[in-house]
């Protein structure tokens, strides 16, 4: 039986390897697979105080994450296909179509 | 027999996450990406949530990947080789993000013994070896949370607009 600390800081690991990818990656695509890896680390949060508590209901909240990083990937990746139809690049730093 | 199995998976995990971060191909981090998912998928099923980590193979390695692999193939950059991976702020980043792994372990480490205390909710205990993993969940799923599961379906519905919507031709 492994203690639950054991879970929480492995996924505390990848959520900051997560968040590294999004502020450093100059590709959008990258950034968005960053913020999966981020939200699959919430979901081995949630299964693990699942498992500890015995109580099924972090996985229907994981089952809930799962759904919603489906639709975030969809609209996502709709808008990078957009972005590159417009602007010819996937580089975050050349997309400055908002600055003053 | 699970800790020997726990401390391969989390290698692993940490350094296919460490590739999806760092791979030069958006490609490669994609491969990268799936077999770190995968990985999460061993912990699912090492937790006996069996539901959860089959949803993950399927949803994720079955469909969001395969997604990302074709965009990657429609938006196919002239080889992004010679180009820089990172931006001009990485080290700042770096720093960041290693102050807030730090940060986010003294919380748990200070916390540990709350969750090791003995609370676990009687009303629930033992409840999957009597029904099974999926019963479970499924019941859970269709009784006390029959509205969150009623709003993800038209979450995924506006989803599924908004990517037809945005892929068109003239934006």
């Amino acid at each position: 039986m492994v203690d639950i600390t054991h879970y929480l800081v492995l996924s505390t690991i990848v959520f900051s390897i997560g968040v590294v990818g999004v502020l450093t990656r100059r590709n959008v695509i990258i950034i968005l697979m960053s913020i999966e890896l981020m939200l699959n680390s919430v979901n081995l949060n949630l299964v693990a105080f699942s498992d500890r508590l015995q109580d099924p209901s972090g996985q229907v909240f994981a089952v809930f994450v799962i759904t919603v990083a489906a639709a975030e990937a969809a609209v996502g990746l709709g808008i990078i296909i957009a972005l590159f139809r417009n602007k010819a690049t996937v580089n975050v730093d050349e997309i400055d179509l908002m600055r003053g | 027999m699970e800790a020997t199995l726990f401390y391969i998976l989390a290698t692993m995990l940490v350094v296919f996450a460490i590739l999806t971060v760092t791979a030069a191909n958006p490609v490669r981090s994609a491969v990268f990406l799936i077999s770190a998912l995968l990985c999460m998928a061993g912990f699912f099923f090492l937790l006996e949530a069996e539901f959860v980590g089959a949803v993950q193979i399927l949803v994720y390695v079955g469909g969001i990947m395969v997604l990302f692999l074709f965009v990657i193939m429609l938006v196919s950059v002239r080889e992004v080789e010679g180009q820089r991976r990172a931006n001009r702020q990485w080290k700042t980043a770096l720093v960041l993000g290693i102050v807030l792994s730090f940060e986010l372990v003294f919380f748990v480490v200070q916390g540990a013994e709350v969750f090791s205390a003995d609370i676990i909710d009687q009303q629930f205990l033992n409840l999957d070896s009597q029904t099974g993993n999926t019963e479970t969940v499924g019941g859970l799923l269709y009784s006390t949370y029959l509205l969150p599961f009623e709003i993800a379906s038209v979450l995924l519905l506006v989803a599924m607009i908004a990517a037809v919507v945005l892929t068109q031709k003239r934006l």
